[in-house]
């Protein structure tokens, strides 16, 4: 194999992705290993905590069920701000338009970012626009960057995951990912599955006000539930124990899912979160939850069961044990 | 949440309730009852299922040849490869494939290269895009077995009723009894009974393996996907020897009767001929393959699709091919989990969705 190629499953989420973050990205700019890595960076000046987090939106198609991708652009940076715990301030904005794309559609887009915003309760700032000729780029790229600050001294980290911390999540699984892939593939579906992209920033709030017994919090966005919480264990050097028959899962995605051949703990979500809380007080931040317009159907799915080791259980339905591992090459490429 | 009907079939106290019959049949045995599961999706429901973790130590499960691009031999790769790299060519396949090293290179890797290579989820997908681009050759990979293969046969009379001459396909379909054959012979193996396949099941039907259970003593039971399906199958075969029995029997008579769907047995007897061809690991088997028939060469791409290919090279170390026999467990091979991953596969078995090594690598014990 020619190890000088770039692969589409570098860009999946999942072990190739860390693979070149380790071995090529982070060794080049900062130096600080990807397991040891936030959805955003904490950052401290003259005392005053801040986090600062960018990302870049390529997804395909452009407008799905659910969203299109102004709002997934909007939401996906607050979201890895209100995963370290910080209130999201201020975004930026980078347009990359193939020579062209549509006015009409990127006005639709811009719209949806605006109420995006608005709905997060964060500003647009600054902005940068560029056209690339025709077949250079997809019709369009979206970079956003933002900043968030901290009104508490918690610290939320994907290394603060301790034994006996319960695992909890906001709904149900990989509506993002099969959306997306259903408008792109053409399915019919009698079913109607929408992208759950959403700002998790007002939940989060909700459920901060437990002080420190929120110790983890992650979006399971590419590579899935089951990536993120291989990489919560490998970073917190735990043992995870998750409970298949409490995962919310629509019928519907996991009738696509089994169509498609794809395992939905490894489809991507845009409005999920998980959560580590302690155990006293995780049936009371569950509650709270489920009392958020986006947590009615929140649950409880899991548990830290032993320290060390780095692996994620589960039992399955039917009350096996197998092993979860992190998502391996690509499973759905450009789904954000 | 609506139910399924699925979900019975996930019933946790049904499940159990089977382990434990299984459970009181193996007692006492001093060797355990082997039974091979032929199909990958049979190999990928139980490692996701933790099915092994539910069974008494009396009980065997080994995996068997019945991941179609596991058995797919290299140098179907490697035409594969010469025809992704024609000028003016788009490649169709289902994704398994694209990971799937060849030789020197695999398709993957011709795609980040440049070659119009496309996923589609059905034959008929391969045809539209051959119908949308008409300036250019459309090569499909057909890769499978009794249950692809009449899609693809409906997809060749469907592209000679349209008239579309810019359409071929690489067919490198199989067929599973005969491997059965060969299989429920090897004294190293020493096979007490075959889960036999679902789907193929439905096309070929029950009495397809009544050969294996006359002549050779083996007893079969055609087994559905489900957890329960599996177990209620494991369940059926152990009765069966301790019995002393060995006949075929149908756990999953919802879907498959005795003879088979006639309908697409007639589209495979249309299409294609029976042929003795090559698996990975168990070399040239008698009447296991299907070629494309003569009067429908126009879209045979291996008679009308020009390439050089290069010599077949089995990739150095790689026991795949014990692994498809059943004869080594995926963690047996010494490549397993370090020089060969899903990310870097020496071998197919780690390649596709359904290959033992990679539902290993996935699922764990």
């Amino acid at each position: 194999m020619d190890n000088d190629l770039i692969l589409l499953g570098h860009g999946s989420g999942g072990r190739l992705s860390h693979q070149l973050l380790d071995e090529l990205i982070i060794p080049a700019l900062s130096g600080i290993p990807v397991s040891g890595q936030n959805d955003a960076a904490v950052l401290e000046h003259d005392g005053v905590r801040f986090a600062f987090t960018t990302d870049s939106y390529v997804v395909d198609p452009v407008f799905f069920p659910g969203g299109n991708i102004g709002d997934l652009a909007i939401n996906g940076t607050v979201n890895d701000l209100a995963m370290v715990g910080a209130r999201p301030r201020a975004i930026s904005v980078g347009l990359i338009l193939e020579e062209g794309f549509s006015r009409r559609e990127l006005g639709e887009i811009l719209r949806a970012m605006r109420e995006a915003a608005d709905r997060a309760g964060v500003a647009i700032v600054a902005g940068d626009t560029k056209v690339v000729p025709r077949g250079k780029a997809d019709r369009i790229f979206i970079n956003t960057s933002g900043i968030g600050v901290f009104r508490h001294g918690l610290e939320i980290s994907g290394s603060n995951a301790r034994v006996g911390d319960k695992i909890l999540i906001n709904g149900t699984i990989g509506d993002h990912g099969i959306a997306v892939m259903a408008k792109r593939e053409g399915l019919e579906l009698e079913a109607d599955i929408r992208s759950d992209c959403a700002p998790l920033n007002g939940l989060v709030d909700e459920i901060l006000s437990e002080g420190d017994a929120i110790r983890v919090l992650r979006d399971p966005t590419r590579g899935g539930v089951a990536t993120t919480l291989k990489e919560i264990a490998l970073q917190s050097d735990v043992s995870i124990t998750l409970n298949e028959a409490a995962l919310p899962l629509k019928g519907a995605v996991r009738g696509v899912c089994a169509v498609l051949g794809l395992d939905p703990l490894y489809v991507a979500n845009e409005g999920k979160v998980l959560a580590f809380v302690a155990p006293d007080a995780a049936e009371r931040i569950l509650e709270k939850m489920r009392r958020h317009p986006l947590g009615a159907e929140s649950a409880m799915i899991g548990e830290v069961t032993s320290p060390g080791g780095g692996k994620v259980r589960m039992e399955t339905v039917v009350g096996g044990m197998r092993a979860v591992e992190m998502l391996s090459g690509e499973q759905l490429p450009r789904i954000c | 949440m609506k139910r399924s009907v699925f979900e019975e079939f996930r019933n946790r106290d049904l499940v159990r309730g089977l382990a434990e019959r299984i459970r009181h049949l193996a007692e006492g045995r001093t060797n355990p009852m082997t039974f091979m599961e032929v199909c990958g999706t049979h190999t990928m429901s139980i490692y996701q299922y933790g099915i092994r973790t539910l069974l008494p130590a009396g009980v065997r499960l080994i995996s068997g040849p019945g991941c179609p691009v596991c058995v797919t031999p290299v140098g179907y790769v490697d035409r594969a490869v010469a025809c992704a790299r024609l000028p003016e060519t788009i490649t169709a396949t289902f994704g398994d494939m694209m990971r799937v090293p060849g030789s020197s290179s695999s398709l993957l890797e011709e795609r980040a290269k440049g070659a119009d290579i496309r996923i589609v989820y059905s034959p008929l997908d391969a045809l539209s895009l051959a119908e949308r681009n008409p300036g250019k050759r459309v090569v499909f990979l057909g890769v499978g077995f009794e249950t692809t293969a009449p899609t693809v046969a409906a997809t060749l009379i469907t592209a000679r009723s349209r008239r579309v001459g810019n359409f071929s396909v690489l067919s490198a379909h199989k067929t599973i009894p005969n491997p059965m054959r060969i299989l429920s012979s090897d004294p190293d193996l020493g096979i007490d009974g075959f889960l036999c396949p679902a789907h193929v099941s439905a096309v070929i039907g029950a009495d397809a393996y009544r050969f294996l259970a006359e002549e050779h003593g083996v007893p079969c039971v055609v087994t559905g996907f489900e957890p329960a399906d599996i177990l209620q199958g494991v369940a059926m075969l152990a009765r069966q020897v301790t019995e002393g029995r060995s006949a075929v029997e149908n756990e999953y008579s919802r879907f498959v009767t005795r003879g088979g769907n006639a309908r697409a047995q007639e589209l495979l007897s249309r299409v294609f001929v029976s042929a003795d061809t090559a698996w990975r690991g168990l070399g040239v088997i008698p009447e296991s393959g299907l070629e494309i028939a003569e009067e429908f060469t126009e879209f045979d791409a291996e008679k009308v699709v020009p390439v050089r290919v290069e010599e077949p090279r089995e990739p150095e170390g790689c026991l795949c091919g014990e692994v498809l026999k059943g004869k080594i467990a995926p963690a047996d091979c010494p490549l397993f989990a370090s020089a060969c991953t899903p990310e870097q596969p020496v071998g197919a078995c780690m390649v596709s969705s359904e290959g033992s090594c990679a539902a290993a690598y996935k699922y764990g014990q």
